[in-house]
């Protein structure tokens, strides 16, 4: 780790979603030196999360794998897992960056064969499946995890489970006197790319994600239907684990509300859409099964106004123009009742549903300027392109809420304003 | 029809959002509605009115004056905050729902039985007769406020809660003949000519 070489040409990416993997790989095929660094153990950002996506309605795994082979295929692109940036000083085409690594306890010898996990029983919650269910305290992040490295979390390190993890290890990979370190790194260009996270819908009190168990938000709801899932996708509620069939999805959950996130988080009706068609997929001709999806107003934008138009011909799914005022729960069934008015006639509903999924808005995963001051950022707290922040280049989701498509496109569009300086710095320096 | 009410007739043709912008408090607002209904389905009387603020505020854009400065609504709002609370667009509309009960008041539209307006009349000419409230008169035009036999029966109802009133000095029986207000009531009431007087001047209304 310690052999990192960077210099002034060198472009350094933040994040490794889908936006930052986009950046690094397409600088780095244009020849340039990258390094891209990521928060959590492995690579692929929320997409990973996803169970499909649209509007292809295809997986992840296919997108995230032709995108590991090109990064694999660069000798010029290094990757750093469980780094984290925690200052950048300096200028456009001169910056110096502080990065810590946390330990993984585990080495590049690692095979994946999961030895190590066998030995020990201690779990954890698991933050792939947004803690519904919990992993051996030595885990693979997931299936596609890149690198196809094991991690020994900090829980265990010092206990007798350490050591039966390291014995079990047949190819010393297991390295438990591992310990935090900090890198100083030169750098041209910095591409943020640290994505968005859900907001907190805790903070929607009339909609009682903390008091009712079958109150739950899209990202969760996106893992459940996932057979790599906490449910092994199938759709069962919280409260009771019964099947639920007549599902609720509330737009706007925490978006476009002065208070909570004044942004329209944009792929929220998107993904509702998307996710009632899961619904339709996974109950085919069940007359009990239904989406109902409460909306202020449905922004499919441009080209997706097909997928609305599609989704808005399912006999499953039914649409109320309305935000809902709060939600109650029926404390024998655990149903939730969704109470409102809605717009296109002022009719007053008190509607059961088996489960409700909130589509939280998106707000930045992290703030940049906890790192670079000086950075601008509009008032939601992503990154602006604005002259004044230099070479650093907000990439997808950093910079605005945006579907894969828009993020990769953004991306590119980063790791070209990236190459141009760190080009500048090469002809001024040869 | 008040001279009043013709000359804002006359003045907004036939833009009332103009009209309630101009001349409704925190009337300014009702643009700012993006018509999501959680104000409707928030208020706790709930089915009660004719319409809920999200309507009244689309009828206002509508131009629908009439029905607007006729409905009950405005005078059905208990003040709860709920809607203002929730309100995605934080538009106050509590407030303007007691600035437009105001200004149907003001134009001589609002309904004359309407018992709200009623009891905020009797409780301002109340209070604004000596510059304090006198409860006890106060509570006596409230019952007989639909005549004298539903009077005699309500005030029989609360006989036991005046007594205890009495009895616990929260109900002064001289008020009747003798109550006090404060110093200088002939300046309250030059006062309160002047203010409206002002703001009759300050919205063009014909005095
Ligand atoms: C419910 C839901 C469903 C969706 N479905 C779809 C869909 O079907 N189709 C579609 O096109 N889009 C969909 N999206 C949008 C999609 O998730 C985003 O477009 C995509 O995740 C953006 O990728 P990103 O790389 O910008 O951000 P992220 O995926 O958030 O990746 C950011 C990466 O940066 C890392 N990171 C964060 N902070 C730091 C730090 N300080 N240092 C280092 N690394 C850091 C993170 O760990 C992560 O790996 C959906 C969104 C939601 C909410
Ligand atoms: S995309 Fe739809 S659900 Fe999301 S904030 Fe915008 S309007 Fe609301
Ligand atoms: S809650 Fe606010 S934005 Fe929504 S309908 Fe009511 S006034 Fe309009």
């Amino acid at each position: 780790m310690t052999d990192l070489v960077a210099t002034n040409e060198t472009i350094l990416v933040v994040g490794g979603g889908i936006s930052g993997m986009t950046a690094a790989i397409e600088a780095a095929e244009c020849g340039k030196d990258v390094v891209l660094i990521e928060k959590t153990p492995a690579l692929g950002g929320r997409v990973s999360q996803l169970y499909k996506y649209f509007p292809k309605l295809c997986h992840p795994v296919c997108g995230l794998e032709i995108n590991l082979r090109r990064l694999k295929a660069q000798k010029r692109l290094r990757v750093l897992t469980m780094a984290q940036v925690t200052n950048i000083s300096g200028n456009a085409g001169d910056y110096s960056v502080s990065i810590k690594v946390s330990p993984r306890y585990v080495n590049e010898n690692c095979t994946a064969c999961g030895a190590c996990a066998e030995a020990v029983s201690s779990e954890i919650d698991d933050p792939f499946q947004y803690n519904m269910s919990r992993t051996k305290a030595v885990y693979l992040p997931f299936n596609m995890a890149y690198p196809q490295r094991y991690v020994i979390d900090g829980s265990i390190i010092g206990t007798a489970e350490a050591d039966q993890a390291k014995t079990a290890c047949q190819y010393n990979a297991v390295d438990l006197d591992m310990s935090e370190e900090t890198l100083e790194l030169k750098a041209g260009a910095v591409i943020w790319a640290t994505g968005w996270k859900p907001y907190d819908a805790n903070k929607i009190q009339p909609y009682g994600y903390d008091r009712y168990a079958n109150v739950i938000t899209s990202v969760e709801f996106e893992r459940m239907m996932d057979p790599y899932g906490p449910t092994a996708g199938k759709l069962l509620r919280p409260s009771d684990n019964k099947e639920a069939k007549n599902i609720a999805f509330i737009q706007c959950a925490g978006s476009r509300d002065r208070n909570h996130l004044t942004h329209c988080s944009r792929i929220c009706c998107m993904a509702s859409l998307k996710q009632s068609t899961y619904i339709s997929e996974q109950y085919g001709d069940d007359d009990d099964a239904k989406s109902t999806i409460y909306y202020i107003d449905i922004r499919a934008i441009d080209r997706f106004e097909d997928f609305y138009k599609k989704v808005q011909d399912d006999p499953k799914t039914h649409f109320v123009k309305s935000k809902v005022a709060n939600i109650t729960e029926d404390e024998k069934t655990g149903d939730v009742i969704l109470h409102g008015v809605d717009t296109e006639g002022y009719n007053r509903y008190d509607n059961s549903h088996d489960l409700c999924v909130l589509a939280v808005g998106m707000t930045p995963n992290a703030n940049i300027k906890e790192v670079a001051a000086d950075t601008h950022t509009d008032v939601s707290g992503f990154i602006e392109a604005d002259e004044a922040n230099g070479a650093i280049f907000g990439a997808g989701c950093a910079s605005n809420a945006l579907d894969v498509n828009r993020s990769v496109q953004h991306a590119t569009a980063a790791s070209l304003r990236a190459i141009q300086v760190v080009n500048r710095v090469a002809s001024a320096e040869a | 029809m008040t001279a009043t009410n013709t000359a804002v007739v006359a003045k907004y043709q036939n833009n009332f959002l103009q009209e309630v912008e101009a001349n409704v408090e925190e009337g300014d607002w009702v643009k700012m509605c993006m018509q999501c209904g959680v104000c409707a389905g928030s208020c706790p009387l709930g089915d009660a009115w004719d319409h809920s603020p999200q309507e009244i505020f689309m009828m206002i854009r509508a131009g629908k004056r009439e029905e607007v400065l006729t409905s009950d609504s405005m005078w059905m709002c208990t003040s709860c905050y709920n809607c203002i609370v929730r309100c995605p667009r934080e538009l106050p509309i509590t407030h303007i729902m007691h600035g437009l009960a105001n200004y149907a008041h003001r134009l001589g539209i609002a309904h004359k039985k309407n018992p709200t307006r009623r009891f905020a009349k009797i409780f301002w000419d109340n209070v604004t007769k000596n510059g304090r409230a006198n409860e006890l008169t106060l509570s006596i035009r409230l019952y007989f406020m639909d005549g004298i036999v539903s009077g005699i029966k309500i005030g029989l109802q609360m006989v036991g809660m005046g007594l205890g009133m009495l009895k616990t000095g929260r109900l002064d029986p001289m008020a009747l003949v003798m109550h006090k207000g404060i110093k200088d009531t002939k300046g309250l009431h030059a006062m309160l000519k002047k203010a409206y007087e002002i703001e009759g001047k300050r919205k063009g209304y014909a005095s």
